[in-house]
């Protein structure tokens, strides 16, 4: 894929301020904008505004994002792919995290 | 859009090495292409605890640490036009034996020796910089010009830069090898065809080494595999880049409140699933420990993600920039050990002047060589 600078100014949409990432609040314009700067997939556009980056971890929104990638680049939204999946699926506390060893002691 | 096979400058990596060094070459009037396998930033530049720190390095790296510290990364934002995120909250390293405190001193005192305000301060002195820390921290070296960044978004703010100022970057290439012709370097051989250029810069990570093979050159760098984990976002508790000398986890609270903590099973050179960007089950957990040991205050605290990469880990942990002599127009930038984020916006000044001026004048780099690695004896 070639990417060059977009030499046409960017225009904004009515609907621009929507809330489309719900965890990070991220709006559809400031998506919209990322992709004019140059970010052109799933994971480059989460790594610059935190979209799919908050509590559910995209589980809501990364479709939406998708689309309006998609849309943007003028692709199918199919050839985006998805963002990186991250574990552990749920939050999980520290605490818990740190008992995945069985001490066995014997006294 | 327009095919562009043809540049005066190649750079072989879409990392924050890349499309900084991009960035200052166009700056100077260069004509760039940058060369990306995957995604921009898709290695160690967005796989990083975002340290930007002088205390603890090498000696023979501090001079690009120091200089990006006091001459770059308090104005990036606003150089970019994208918040990086710099916060210059200082850095506490962490001991809890007399062993960790040895380490520390050590470091401490070759840093003094070049300049750089850091000290060894007492448990109780850390516990005041930082409260919520553990009884069991007994010492601490403290660097109070040491902070923190946002890796993803100071790589590609210099990427969405580099894009601005005219730079082409091409993405899903694979290089496969390089060719001279006439005694210089000209051609990068991809999977999509012939790219050719008068200069190259080598700065993809650890597989620069395989890069590098197909013109006769090596250095000792091998990938090492590494892994963070990221929690929920918590209130503002502070502000200072987390070290410990035993080595259990490092990292920050990031602006948005979240604590990015990093670190290894000590297991991870030789598990065997590394082929993928995937996590060990081991690991967090491990750092899990690491962080109730240090701060018992986050136990509580959810772990939303966890993810890995790779360090490109040079025999003395100490990365390779230089002109390669043996391939005229060959410069590379690689080998940065896992260390490379918090000095890269003044590695692409050094790198730019290597490649347009012959030497690096405004930082010394001459202990870092391609030369300066020999057999025993």
């Amino acid at each position: 894929m070639i990417r060059v600078a977009n030499p046409e100014p960017f225009v904004e949409r009515e609907d621009d301020d929507m809330i489309i990432c719900r965890c990070e609040e991220i709006t559809k314009g400031e998506i919209r904008r990322a992709v004019y700067d140059g970010m052109r997939t799933t994971n480059e556009v989460k790594r610059y505004l935190r979209s799919g980056m908050g509590l559910c971890q995209g589980q809501t929104c990364q479709r939406l994002v998708q689309g309006i990638i998609a849309s943007e680049l003028k692709v199918r939204p199919s050839e985006l792919g998805m963002i990186q999946g991250r574990a552990p699926v749920r939050p999980v506390e520290i605490r818990t995290f740190s008992k995945n060893v069985t001490d066995v002691k014997e006294d | 859009m327009l095919e562009k096979r043809e540049a005066d400058v190649i750079i072989i990596g879409g990392g924050i090495m890349g499309c900084a060094t991009a960035y200052r070459l166009a700056k100077r009037g260069v004509d760039v292409l940058v060369l990306e396998k995957k995604e921009i930033g898709n290695g160690g530049s967005c796989r990083n605890a975002g340290g930007v720190r002088q205390s603890a390095r090498d000696p023979k790296e501090l001079p690009l640490a120091m200089y990006a510290v006091q001459n770059i990364w308090p104005q990036l934002s606003e150089e970019l036009g994208v918040d990086v995120e710099y916060h210059q909250g200082g850095n506490l390293r962490l001991g809890l034996t007399d062993k960790d405190i040895k380490v520390l001193e050590n470091h401490t005192a070759k840093s003094t020796k070049l300049g750089l305000e850091v000290e060894m301060i007492s448990g109780d002195e850390a516990r005041k910089l930082c409260p919520y820390m553990s009884e069991e921290v007994v010492a601490a070296s403290w660097c109070p010009s040491d902070g923190h960044a946002n890796p993803l978004k100071a790589t590609l703010g210099f990427y969405r830069k580099a894009l601005q100022l005219g730079v082409t970057f091409v993405t899903g290439v694979k290089v496969m090898a390089l060719e001279k012709v006439k005694g210089r370097i000209r051609k990068v051989i991809t999977d999509d065809g012939v790219y050719e250029a008068d200069q190259i810069l080598l700065c993809a990570g650890y597989e620069s080494r395989r890069i590098a093979n197909t013109v006769g050159i090596d250095a000792p760098v091998e990938r090492q595999f590494n892994e963070v984990l990221v929690t929920e976002a918590q209130p503002k508790m502070f502000d200072i880049m987390l070290g410990v000398a035993g080595g259990e986890f490092y990292g920050h609270q990031s602006e948005h409140g979240s604590f990015v903590l990093g670190g290894n099973s000590g297991l991870q050179a030789f598990t065997s699933n590394n082929d993928n960007f995937v996590t060990n089950s081991l690991t967090a957990p491990c750092i899990s420990r690491g962080i109730i040991k240090y701060f018992p205050i986050l136990e509580n605290v959810k772990v939303v993600r966890t993810w890995s990469g790779w360090y490109d880990q040079c025999i003395d942990v100490l990365p390779v920039i230089d002109n390669i002599k043996e391939v005229p127009g060959l410069t590379v930038a690689f080998g940065f050990s896992g260390h490379g984020f918090g000095i890269s916006p003044a590695v692409s000044i050094a790198v730019s002047e290597l490649m347009l001026d012959g030497k690096s004048t405004t930082i010394d780099i001459s202990q870092l060589t391609y030369d300066r690695f020999h057999a025993k004896g």
